[in-house]
């Protein structure tokens, strides 16, 4: 997986709570078996006039230019700047390969729905809760001033602005860990195979009609 | 120490190691997985070259994007290639690493939240994954169950654990009786009005009180299938005696000496008397309505009786602006009446009210009468293959038949589109489903979210009605 330490970039201001997965992908999407090329159809029914179809040529379909990723200023944005409950709805993992695919990086919002933050993590997204307070000064900064960026420090848990204001965020320390060094979660469980295979032999003396039925 | 809640038992019986951190590593006892998360699980064992921990732990069926028309072509009459690669491809995987599937011409295929509970391979305090948020349906039977992403997927089927941070505790009570017509699809949609969409997130959420112990499993299942729509991804029910009656005599349920000892364990799985929960919410069931949602949000539900809200009532902007948006796509006036609502097609199915009960439910109601002239389409989609036998057998398909509503086959359907059933834009529909996002049944079109007898009810009028007018 690909590490995670610091990241500055631009930041695009998305004002609109309760954004769904259905919304980040729509489902006519998900049919791919693969993890990548998402990009293109992120937030799609925003984003364009039309509806849009799997393998298609995105770059021939017309704009929606109200939807705030269509603004030129926007363009090249790699901080998502979003409102509560971001990420609700299924827990397609598809929707964080879409913010990736298109070139988020970082995800700042006051509130994310539990699978969608959790999956940020899995896939190398860094989403982050700050206060709504402070999400409503950096939306207002954002729009405010052009080519506003934004600098993440994941080892030092802040986000800090242009103006070198700095805002401190949670993070849990094992996903802390793994997003810095890039660290697969497959390979730090099986680290403890040992003490799987003896929970496991346990499970089996203890309730042993759950195992063998599936065969 | 105060008692354990239903929920720290489950856990606590799972738990392989407590992380330093807080996270802990918790053992998966049962993994189903389904055609669209699964294939770049497997893609990723495959090229980190990892083997599945444990195969008779998985259970696989092809579900959302199966055809619920001309079936006896098999793969073959799955018309959009990609829907047909992804089910092929699941074939493959499973074939290759000897998992278990129920693929497409088997009986036994249907929605995966539908057959596990009906194979007895969601038995009463497992934990259980699948790809899937609606998951938490399995809480049905006292297991710890949600839904996981396909890394998730992947990590299960490569370590048969998860690391996962515990949630905090959540009791929804629904006292009373509920009232005649009044079914488990109403309550959980009242519960989700109450409490809102985020109402229950960072918890796990036991159903308990009188209106769901006296409710049968299927619909218990219903309650904890909509328990992500209130936020949570865990739902729950207390084991009892209508728990191991309907678990009893299920191909994968154990028999002998071993259904004795797990029935022993399994009267253990509810709350403690003293047990702490550290949020109760409480409903009265003989106050619940049909339920009908008017919005965009499972939260954007009224009575039948009741009116589509005003905007300009509502004081939050937020709340306000979210109403007016939903408004606007929905196609609605504010104040008006549920039942001035006019419909264009019907659907009863998806892995909230698909079962045999709820096809039970539709039939009584649509029996000896026609669907309404002015719907494009009425269809019925069975949970699964032996969903659909049973109400062959019970003749429920010449009711519905003769009423003019379709009798597909089994699978997700116009739940999410991603077959052939999908709705025109701004179509309007009565939907058994679980989400009423924008776009859910198809790009532009309107859901509403019912309970099985209220759509059926609908089909008959053409609009909403209050299905205990015609019960009577
Ligand atoms: S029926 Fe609908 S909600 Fe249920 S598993 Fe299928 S797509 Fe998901």
């Amino acid at each position: 997986m690909r590490a995670f330490t610091q990241h500055q970039g631009l930041v695009a201001p998305m004002d609109r709570s309760n954004v769904d997965t259905d919304m980040i992908i729509p489902k006519q999407f998900l049919k791919s078996i693969k993890r990548t090329g998402f990009g293109p159809n992120l937030f799609d029914e925003l984003r364009y006039l039309d509806e849009g179809k799997p393998d298609q040529d995105s770059s021939q379909r017309p704009l929606n230019p109200d939807f705030v990723l269509n603004q030129p200023r926007y363009k090249g944005a790699s901080v998502l700047l979003a409102r509560s409950n971001f990420g609700c709805g299924s827990s397609r993992e598809h929707a964080p390969w879409a913010l990736d695919d298109y070139g988020f990086r970082v995800i700042i919002a006051p509130s994310f729905a539990d699978i969608f933050y959790n999956n940020c993590f899995k896939n190398g997204l860094l989403p982050i809760v700050l206060e709504e307070k402070i999400v409503d000064q950096l939306f207002e900064e954002a729009e405010v001033s052009e080519g506003y960026q934004l600098t993440v420090d994941l080892e030092a848990k802040t986000v800090i602005t242009p103006s070198g204001e700095s805002f401190g965020f949670d993070v849990d320390d094992f996903r802390r860990h793994c997003l810095l060094n890039g660290l697969d979660d497959i390979g730090v469980t099986l680290e403890d195979a040992e003490l799987i295979k003896s929970y496991e032999n346990q499970r089996r003396k203890t309730a042993p009609w759950l195992f063998g039925a599936g065969q | 120490m105060a008692g354990k809640t239903l929920y720290d038992k489950l856990w606590d019986d799972h738990v392989v190691k407590q992380r330093e951190d807080g996270s802990a590593l918790i053992y998966i006892d049962r993994q189903l997985l389904h055609e669209v998360t699964s294939p770049q699980a497997f893609e990723g064992l495959r090229l980190a070259n990892r083997k599945p921990w444990r195969i008779d732990a998985n259970l696989a069926t092809p579900d959302h994007n199966v055809p619920t028309t001309d079936r006896a072509k098999g793969i073959e009459g799955i018309v959009d290639p990609v829907s047909r690669i992804q089910v092929e491809t699941l074939g493959k995987n499973c074939d290759e690493f000897g998992i278990l599937e129920f693929k497409i011409m088997d009986q036994r295929q249907g929605i995966v939240h539908v057959i596990g509970p009906e194979q007895g391979a969601t038995l009463p305090g497992m934990t259980i994954v699948c790809g899937d948020s609606h998951t938490s349906t399995h809480g049905a039977f006292g297991c710890l169950a949600h839904g996981i992403g396909t890394s998730e997927v992947e990590h299960v089927l490569a370590t048969q654990c998860l690391v996962q941070q515990k949630m905090k505790n959540m009791l929804v009570k629904v006292n009373g009786t509920l009232g005649k017509g009044v079914t488990a699809k109403d309550v959980v949609l009242a519960i989700i009005g109450k409490i809102g969409t985020a109402g229950g997130t960072g918890h796990a959420i036991e159903f308990g009180g009188e209106a769901i112990q006296n409710m049968s499993m299927e619909g218990r299942m219903t309650v904890c299938n909509m328990a992500i729509e209130a936020g949570a991804r865990v739902g729950m029910v207390a084991v009892d005696g209508t728990t191991i009656d309907y678990v009893k005599g299920r191909p994968f349920a154990p028999t002998g000496e071993a259904w004795d000892a797990a029935v022993k364990y399994w009267r253990t799985l509810h709350s403690d008397l003293d047990a702490k929960f550290d949020k109760i919410v409480e409903l009265d069931g003989s106050e619940i309505m049909p339920q009908v949602s008017w919005g965009t949000s499972p939260e954007m539900v009224a009575d039948v009786t009741g009116n589509v809200p005003d905007p300009a009532k509502e004081e939050d902007p937020i709340k306000r602006e979210g109403i007016e948006r939903a408004l606007k796509y929905m196609g609605l006036e504010a104040n008006q009446a549920i039942t001035d609502i006019k419909l264009d097609r019907v659907f009863i199915g998806s892995c909230t009210n698909s079962r045999i009960e709820d096809l039970r439910e539709a039939a009584a109601v649509v029996k000896g009468r026609k669907v309404s002239a002015s719907l494009k389409q009425a269809m019925v989609v069975p949970g699964s293959g032996l969903v659909k036998a049973q109400a062959e057998e019970e003749g429920l398909d010449r009711i519905f038949l003769e009423a003019g509503l379709e009798w597909r086959d089994p699978g997700c359907s116009m739940c999410l589109a991603m077959n052939a059933d999908k709705l025109g834009q701004g179509e309007h529909c009565a939907s058994t489903s679980n989400r009423n996002f924008e776009g859910r049944q198809g790009f532009g079109g309107r859901t509403h979210l019912v309970s099985p007898a209220m759509a059926a009810a609908a089909a008959i009028t053409g609009h909403f009605v209050d299905v205990r007018e015609l019960l009577n």
